[in-house]
């Protein structure tokens, strides 16, 4: 079967700074981002002629051309939903690039988060269709909506939030290291962690949850062909996809008939191996999505890289910090670098495959980057 | 009171908020093959009619997760358990738990539906089976 197995690279990555208050349009964030990973790719931006970003996005891709000076575009494209689908912007990209429809494609993603709107915040103002069996009980903030389904899994193995609080532990120690990050030289242990106030009693504390932030991250996908050329080490895109399944909406799948497993991230990990002909002992370290810590644990056990019930002593025992088994967000994950909607989790991932993160996994062939509903598996060129 | 964002009531679920208001907790079966879908849709998603139909169940069930609902910068007055209750007939939904402490809820616990006014809106509620 023809798949796109090694047929696109990731050649370029930019960023702005991430803060909690940009100061400038969201469309300014964009550009920055952009102008910085054209460059990185060693492009202009007459080179692009594809943008991608999230349905989400604000920044229109007219006016986005027109800030770059992109003179013309032949392929554009966005990807619904949040964060857990935030990689299926490679995807189009990719298959943009494979089919020849585009041959150096722009991903972008940009928004002030913190200073302007923000995904945490309760919205009473209006009920979006299918909503009517959540909001009027009272799952109007994304972390009660996806603490009903943890509970399931602490109760079933036995966990408590302390349980969580060594992920988010592992998380700022990597961020403490990272000066992009918004927890640069800000460990917390794990009484700060017990400390923390209750967000949703008894599932997540603050620091369980990820940040809200301001910035704009940006890739450039082109084709391993074109990579030859390039100053820059390009990152190999082994197998990327998405994973969805029947029932679910756009934070949850309530439905299944066992919340302790993550059937969306076990079907996105048969395809991403299967893609890549790999399996999760071959993956150097893993990006994988969190906007509250216990996403991490079931992204472990759905990805294979331990089994169902295990992540909490698999954690507890070190395999996800660095010289562990599978070093887990090496900048610090979306607790400790910042919320970019997940999209900094692939540039990371880019790094470690180049060699230049601030927390290098040695030798690092196989990058897993998930989200639980979609993902890619990077590799060197 | 709970700050409460009222149901809009669509054409695909308006007979469920209809029965609310009538203190009937009805979820949506195919007409043709008879299998139950909550939230309901517009189509089967087993052989794919159009002919849906409600039908009353006994608003019995047990307790499949639940969370208190407390936001720290929108707090409720009198915070909420939220919970999954799976239905004796099969589906699962989304309630409130009302009549027990958080800390003496567990997996599996016996509940029933009753029908009560929440921030003025009428919605299905649970509480354990043999509630005072």
């Amino acid at each position: 079967m023809r798949t796109l197995k090694d047929q696109t690279v990731i050649a370029g990555i930019g960023q702005t700074e991430f803060s909690k208050a940009s100061g400038r349009s969201e469309l300014q964030l964009a550009a920055e981002a952009a102008k910085a990973a054209i460059a990185d790719a060693g492009m202009t931006p007459a080179d692009i002629d594809g943008l991608v970003t999230f349905t989400q996005d604000s920044n229109d891709e007219l006016l986005l051309m027109r800030s770059l000076g992109i003179p013309e575009v032949r392929f554009w494209s966005r990807t619904p939903h949040g964060g857990a689908g935030a990689h299926s912007t490679i995807l189009h990209a990719a298959l943009a690039v494979n089919s020849g429809t585009a041959n150096a494609v722009l991903v972008y993603r940009a928004f002030n988060e913190r200073s302007g709107r923000r995904f945490g915040q309760p919205n009473a103002t209006s009920t979006p269709p299918g909503w009517n069996w959540y909001l009027p009980y009272g799952l109007d903030t994304p972390a009660k909506t996806y603490s009903l389904g943890f509970q399931r899994y602490m109760s079933q193995y036995g966990l408590t939030n302390a349980d969580f609080g060594r992920y988010s532990v592992v998380a700022r120690k990597h961020a403490a290291n990272n000066p992009n990050a918004w927890f640069y030289q800000r460990p917390i242990s794990l009484d700060d962690h017990q400390n923390s106030r209750w967000i949703v009693e008894p599932i997540l504390r603050l620091l369980d949850c990820c940040q809200e932030s301001d910035g704009g991250v940006a890739i450039v996908v082109t084709s391993e062909e074109r990579a030859r050329d390039l100053p820059n080490p390009s990152a190999r895109i082994a197998a990327v996809a998405d994973g969805h399944t029947i029932h679910g909406n756009v934070m949850f799948n309530y439905y299944h008939p066992d919340l302790t497993r993550f059937p969306e991230a076990e079907f996105l990990a048969r395809q991403l191996y299967a893609m890549a002909g790999i399996g999760p002992d071959d993956i150097s370290a893993a990006m994988l999505y969190e906007n509250f810590s216990p996403i991490v644990f079931l992204q472990l056990e759905a990805l294979g890289f331990c089994k169902p019930g295990e992540a909490r002593d698999f954690i507890a025992d070190g395999n996800i910090e660095l010289g562990g088994k599978v070093p887990v967000n090496t900048h610090g994950g979306l607790l400790g670098e910042a919320y970019i909607h997940g999209v900094n989790n692939i540039i990371e991932g880019v790094r470690q495959i180049r060699g230049t993160s601030v927390n290098q996994v040695p030798s690092a062939e196989h990058v897993m980057v998930a989200g639980g509903r979609s993902g890619l598996i990077l590799g060197r060129i | 009171m709970p700050r409460v964002i009222p149901p809009v009531p669509d054409a695909d679920d308006r007979a469920f908020w209809d029965g609310v208001a009538d203190d009937r907790l009805l979820l949506q079966r195919c007409a043709d093959c008879r299998v139950v879908q909550h939230p309901p849709s517009p189509m089967c998603p087993q052989c794919q009619s159009v002919d849906r139909e409600w039908f009353e169940v006994s608003g019995r069930g047990s307790v499949y997760s639940w969370i208190q609902s407390h936001h720290p910068t929108a707090p409720d007055e009198k915070p909420r358990i939220v919970a999954l209750i799976d239905l004796d007939e099969g589906a699962r939904i989304v309630s409130n738990l009302d009549g027990i402490d958080l800390d003496a809820v567990e997996p599996g616990l016996p509940v029933e539906v009753f029908f009560a006014e929440v921030d003025g809106t009428k919605l299905p509620q649970f509480r354990p089976v043999n509630h005072g």
